[in-house]
């Protein structure tokens, strides 16, 4: 996938606290992999740091397929994930205090993480298997999306075309490494031999703002809630003289707010890019050119290189006029192998022909450019996370034995309705700490009953309405 | 109410917490105290005490002690 060597000893990462690690140590690491782990799947704990960046990128040019898992993830719904997947062994953060159960001794440590083995066999992997990713990082869901070797490539150089990244760039992280959209900031940038500059901190610190001016910072990347904060920060007063382009995913912004950054940026000399993407897609499928940014204020662009959009209606037919509303088909290279649901489904070669439907509905304007008005499937972004709505219902269902529960929401703010007064407020704290989610987005709502039709399917039209949404 | 209640009411309510857990409260040493809860927290300040705090000042509140001291800057006497 990268080609380390041909960036000898410049930067790959520096942390915020001034540790580093060469193209040349992620060579060294790559040939260590090779050698001790093998064509086998491991579990990458992430955090933003150098240890799980480097381990990710040696396992991937090693031909190891890493399951990308946030470190934070609750203990019980990583259990039940090593359970389904049976990895050979775990990629863990050092100071990670975990109660799993570990076979043998340790096998490697290097960069504040250790290579454990927790078992004995090699699950059958497809050789096209790369990487494996979450769909619904946070509910523990054991559904996994499978990406090849060339969806990876394909996709990190039309990025690094699109964005015009070369080495001269340092982005920051914003994002989690486990999420696709942070993954394909690190992806391009080790691709052409740039220093990602990687931090934990989060917007809301100092650290985070000194690290940034210190390294002087060219990119970064935001889901719609990091704008929101970036707003609240004063952000467009801020002085930071190294920043040179800002993308945005990981949801629709709020069309006042991308015209606000939109406007800030042209006026400043940066670029504004909003983009769209899913895990289904490795990452990327649309971007909006940064000077199309004001005059197309609300779309998600245009077709990344290599990819093409068309609209089917209700009938399967297809849409060819402008401002009618269908289902975003996507094709390209870049279009995953398809899903995991066991430990199988990893020999499953490619299922989906290059051609994704995406579940979004979307219409394109006369001038070819797309707008995301709505979604098919039943889940919600929240803070940039998709959470899949049915996952809350059987968690919730699952603690509560026989309780009639639903939820549903807009991004941002999930509801959940309770048949039972009494264990609303647990319930929601319940869940907020379950799918590591604030309180303060999460409201719960009393229903008699959940309102069904007659063949029994939950009338979410009506909830909705009881809450305005 | 005091200033000092109201600044204890908006951490407990914003953050879903009781007051004997605030002595000490650090960002993010708590699950619900995460930037997320960080946003709703400043704005609940500023809205309680009718004031707009500034970039550094936000990036600064890191913990329910160091909040007392920025907002001294804003003539808030706890």
């Amino acid at each position: 996938m990268w080609n380390f060597k041909d960036f000898g000893n410049s930067i790959a990462a520096e942390d915020d606290n001034g540790n580093i690690i060469s193209y040349t140590q992620l060579s060294n690491l790559q040939d260590k992999f090779k050698k001790i782990i093998g064509r086998t799947l491991v579990f990458n704990l992430c955090s933003n740091s150098i240890g799980s960046l480097a381990g990710y990128a040696a396992m991937i040019n090693a031909g190891v397929v890493p399951v990308m898992i946030d470190a934070d993830l609750d203990d019980e719904l990583l259990e039940n994930l090593i359970t389904t997947y049976a990895p050979e062994f775990l990629w863990i953060p050092n100071n990670k205090n975990t109660a799993l159960k570990k076979i043998g001794e340790l096998d490697y440590s290097e960069y504040g993480y250790s290579l454990v083995r927790i078992n004995n066999e090699k699950p059958k992997l497809h050789n096209d298997l790369a990487l494996l990713l979450t769909t619904s990082g946070s509910t523990g869901s054991s559904k996994l999306v499978r990406q090849s070797y060339k969806n990876i490539k394909a996709n990190t150089e039309s990025i690094v075309e699109y964005l015009k990244i070369d080495n001269n760039e340092r982005p920051i992280t914003t994002l989690p490494m486990n999420y696709t959209y942070g993954l394909s900031i690190i992806n391009t940038h080790l691709y052409v031999g740039a220093k990602i500059l990687i931090t934990d901190k989060t917007l809301m610190q100092k650290e985070f703002w000194q690290f940034f001016r210190d390294k002087e910072a060219t990119s970064f990347g935001g889901v719609p809630y990091t704008y929101e904060i970036l707003k609240k920060l004063r952000f467009f007063r801020m002085d930071l003289p190294s920043l040179k382009q800002m993308t945005q995913a990981g949801g629709k912004l709020l069309p006042e707010l991308h015209r606000e950054f939109a406007e800030d940026c042209a006026k400043k000399g940066r670029e504004f890019i909003v983009m769209y993407g899913q895990t289904e897609a490795t990452a990327r499928m649309a971007y909006l050119p940064a000077e199309m940014a004001i005059e197309k204020c609300g779309s998600m662009g245009i077709a990344i290189p290599g990819g093409k959009f068309s609209l089917v209606g209700a009938d399967c037919e297809i849409i060819n006029e402008p401002d009618i509303v269908g289902e975003l088909i996507y094709e390209g290279e870049n279009v995953t192998m398809g899903y995991a649901n066991s430990v199988d489904d990893l020999s499953k070669g490619d299922e989906r022909n290059g051609r994704l439907i995406t579940g979004d509905m979307a219409k394109m304007d006369k001038d070819g450019f797309y707008y995301i008005v709505g979604r098919k499937k039943r889940f919600l972004k929240m803070f940039g996370k998709r959470i899949n709505l049915d996952e809350i219902d059987r968690i919730v269902k699952a603690k509560y034995d026989g309780l009639e529960f639903s939820c549903d929401g807009v991004d941002d703010s999930l509801y959940l309705f309770f048949t039972d007064e009494k264990i609303m407020e647990e319930g929601k704290r319940f869940i907020a700490e379950k799918i590591n989610l604030n309180l303060s987005a999460i409201h719960t709502v009393y229903v008699p009953s959940i309102p069904k039709n007659s063949s029994g399917k939950v009338m979410y039209n009506e909830l909705k309405k009881l809450v305005n949404i | 109410m005091t200033n000092l209640e109201k600044y204890n009411k908006t951490f407990t309510e914003t953050l879903g917490i009781s007051e004997e857990e605030l002595q000490g409260l650090e960002y993010q040493g708590i699950s619900q105290w995460d930037s997320v809860g960080h946003m709703g927290l400043v704005s609940a300040i500023e809205d309680e005490f009718d004031i707009m705090m500034d970039t550094d000042d936000i990036i600064d509140f890191s913990s329910y002690e160091k909040g007392k001291e920025i907002l001294k800057k804003y003539d808030v006497e706890l």
